[in-house]
């Protein structure tokens, strides 16, 4: 079987409040539903591997496949946790320590 | 070379000083090198000051863009002959096929914007594409309403954006990225606003330049062409020598 290729995101969150893990997952999740519906939210492959609660930034990996389509979900995000916030791609890598390296 | 990105299109209350710095402030932070507030009654020269002082200041270029809704042709070339040479980018936006295709036609107007989420009043067809494509106007496309909509809406503004890019690619039609936003929470990096045209058939490559080399383009024509020493297009005035 052909092996999935990933990436990793670093993503800032503007929100007033930090959210729960779950929160701010259930929200991607709603908008890759939204635009995508629920077969192509589960092609993404979407998964939280860590977060930086005091700076806010979460990393989350996808399949480079969806990426594009994780990447137009992203930028639609408008709330979390009923409260309005936005999410930046920080950065992009194909491994984590590339990406901790990006972020720093 | 890393790309200049621009914003020609947030929604700035002028009145609102606080506000507008934020915005601006945030527009900086994010990486913006162009950003642009409409003017829709003419050229207010304090506010103008105002506002590339701010942008100055967090080390963005300002550019002085009007908007105008003209109800009919006569109206539209009326405002084209009285406020081109005061401002760097003029949209039109198009409310009526008789505009739409006057607009299309004319060299004086850079976007054209369709605002309107009403399949029949788009008036961005491959005739509309082909008079653009002529005059080197540009289509405008906002992308607030796709973050705002929800449902059928949605659906329906996705499906009328992704007819109008194809006709956009196939005849040339630049097509610009602006934001419309006026609110910090709405604001989103430039490479996040480019991949929202992921949803309306845009590669990559072609969203980044919609939200880069478009605008830029289009703001670095009009300038030369309301510099002093332009003379037409190609030619311009380098040294003026002596006379004999």
């Amino acid at each position: 079987m052909k092996r999935v290729k990933r990436r990793y995101l670093a993503l800032q969150l503007e929100s007033e409040g930090l959210p729960s893990e779950r929160e701010f997952m259930d929200s991607i999740w709603a908008s890759v539903t939204r635009l995508y519906g629920e077969v192509g939210a589960s092609l993404t492959g979407l998964s939280l591997i860590n977060f930086d609660g005091e700076r806010k930034i979460y990393v989350v990996r996808t399949s480079l496949v969806s990426f594009p389509m994780l990447r137009a979900s992203l930028a639609a995000v408008t709330s979390v946790a009923s409260k309005g916030a936005s999410m930046h791609i920080l950065a992009v890598s194909g491994t984590l320590k590339a990406l901790y390296t990006n972020v720093g | 070379m890393s790309r200049a990105f621009a914003d020609l299109h947030l929604r700035i209350n002028p009145k609102d000083q606080q506000t507008a710095q934020r915005l601006i402030s945030k527009a900086a932070r994010f990486g913006y090198h162009y950003i642009s507030v409409p003017f829709t009654s003419g050229l207010q020269e304090t506010e103008v000051a105002v506002f590339k002082a701010n942008c100055t200041q967090v080390g963005l270029d300002f550019v002085l863009r009007a908007d105008f809704k003209p109800r009919t042709q006569e109206d539209l070339i009326r405002f084209l002959r009285k406020f081109r040479r005061s401002f760097e980018v003029i949209c039109v936006v198009c409310d009526s096929k008789e505009v739409a295709r006057q607009a299309a036609k004319d060299r004086r107007v850079d976007l054209l914007n369709f605002p309107s989420l009403d399949y029949h009043k788009r008036f961005f067809d491959r005739a509309e594409a082909e008079l653009a494509s002529c005059s080197l106007a540009g289509m405008e496309v906002d992308i607030k309403p796709l973050l705002v909509l929800e449902g059928p809406a949605r659906v329906r503004l996705l499906s009328s954006l992704r007819r109008e890019v194809a006709i956009a690619l196939e005849f040339h039609v630049p097509i610009v990225i602006s934001s419309y936003v006026g609110e910090e929470s709405l604001m989103r990096l430039p490479r996040d606003l480019a991949s929202l045209a992921y949803l309306f058939g845009l590669d990559e490559a072609q969203a980044l330049d919609a939200v880069s080399t478009n605008p830029a383009a289009i703001v670095l024509r009009n300038r030369e062409k309301l510099s002093s020493n332009f003379v037409a297009p190609g030619i311009s005035v380098v040294r003026e020598g002596k006379p004999v």
